[in-house]
């Protein structure tokens, strides 16, 4: 490893690929979807989607946890529903799962 | 949709507009009021900031993944910086520690980051409103969590379109910053599970979950998602299960859908 500061070409370039499909991405969707005019079945569809992400992203995640986990979900599920307080329900999230874990 | 609801009109603009901080489009000739002001930059940067503590402890990860790499701490802050990725940040340093070449190392990070243009897209019904500059500017600083945050705000009426932007540059600062650290700290860090950091990223979908909720009508599309992202994280590499469960949900919608 060199110095803190070294910045290896060839390193650089990895990072500016990297930058450049990442932006490509994350701008890609808003921009695609900006040029056709989309129908009423397809706007009915883009409604559900962030629901659908976010539903996808959690499904796996929960699945590969244990009980810590589970318990958790439904904690902090509960206390969403009940307060709708983001900071609260990450609390209550991490509090959960850090608790169950000395116990399990 | 959201945009049809009359109690979506709230008093934002007036806010935005009496601090003077109006820094780019507010809305198009359609009279939407999507704003982009620095109230909203500054409402999504303190409600962004707990969601950004949990994704500042996998920063660190990130940056002793990255030492560990041969990256140096100049090195991974500026890939931190430009890229702001965490999934494919991570898998890419393990690549690259593998000598795997540039240009593979490439084109899985633009696999990873794919389910980008969903996000980017669910974006659009608010994002087209504000000026391209504002809006191709925002999408930068979209991670999956303060894009999460920003959804479940706009859908609640808020109409401070310049929330991914605040809630973005916080994360966004926390990543760079937790990147350098965990460079710098090499092993000493150790594993952010131990403080249940590995949870604060569940919890938070979670909690959106619980506000993206819309009754009856939610319940295909989302046991389409989770059974279909279920049984593609078995089958798939990677994060294509977010991809085409994510589909699958918006295609049951489609279909069931009714005039």
């Amino acid at each position: 490893m060199g110095s803190a500061l070294a910045l290896d070409p060839a390193v650089l370039t990895l990072i500016a690929g990297m930058a450049v499909v990442t932006y490509a991405t994350k701008a890609g969707g808003l921009w695609l979807v900006g040029r056709v005019d989309l129908s009423e079945r397809a706007e009915a569809g883009l409604d559900v989607l962030p629901g659908a992400v976010v539903v996808a992203f959690v499904a796996p995640a929960l699945a590969n946890g244990g009980v810590p986990e589970w318990v958790a979900a439904a904690a902090t599920v509960a206390v969403a529903r009940k307060t709708g307080n983001l900071l609260l329900s990450l609390a209550v999230g991490v509090g959960t799962v850090l608790a169950v874990r000395q116990v399990v | 949709m959201a945009e049809t609801d009359p109690s979506t009109e709230r008093a934002t603009t007036d806010r935005g507009s009496r601090d003077g901080a109006t820094t780019g489009s507010t809305g198009s000739s359609e009279g939407r009021d999507v704003t982009f002001t620095l109230a909203g930059v500054r409402e999504g940067f303190v409600t962004g900031f707990p969601v950004a503590i949990g994704v500042a402890g996998y920063g660190i990860v990130f940056g002793v993944l990255a030492g560990r790499a041969g990256l140096s701490v100049a090195e991974a802050g500026l890939m931190s910086a430009t890229v702001l990725a965490g999934a494919a940040q991570l898998i890419a340093v393990e690549l690259w520690a593998d000598s795997v070449p540039a240009v593979t190392v490439i084109a899985t990070v633009g696999i990873v980051n794919l389910r980008y243009l969903l996000l980017g897209a669910a974006l659009r019904p608010w994002f087209r409103h504000l000026s391209p500059r504002a809006a191709y500017g925002s999408v930068f600083f979209t991670a999956d969590e303060n894009w999460a945050l920003t959804i479940a705000r706009l859908r609640e009426g808020s109409r401070r379109g310049a929330f991914l932007l605040g809630s973005g540059l916080v994360l966004w600062l926390l990543w760079i910053a937790a990147t350098v650290l965990g460079v710098t700290a090499g092993d000493l860090v150790g594993d952010p599970a131990q403080y249940g950091l590995d949870f604060v990223v569940i919890a938070l979908f979670l909690t959106l979950a619980a506000g993206l909720w819309e009754g009856r009508e939610s319940v295909q599309p989302w046991l389409a998602a989770a059974g279909v992202a279920l049984a593609a994280n078995a089958v798939l590499p990677g994060e294509w299960y977010v991809i085409v469960g994510a589909f699958a949900g918006a295609g049951v919608r489609m279909v069931t859908h009714d005039g």
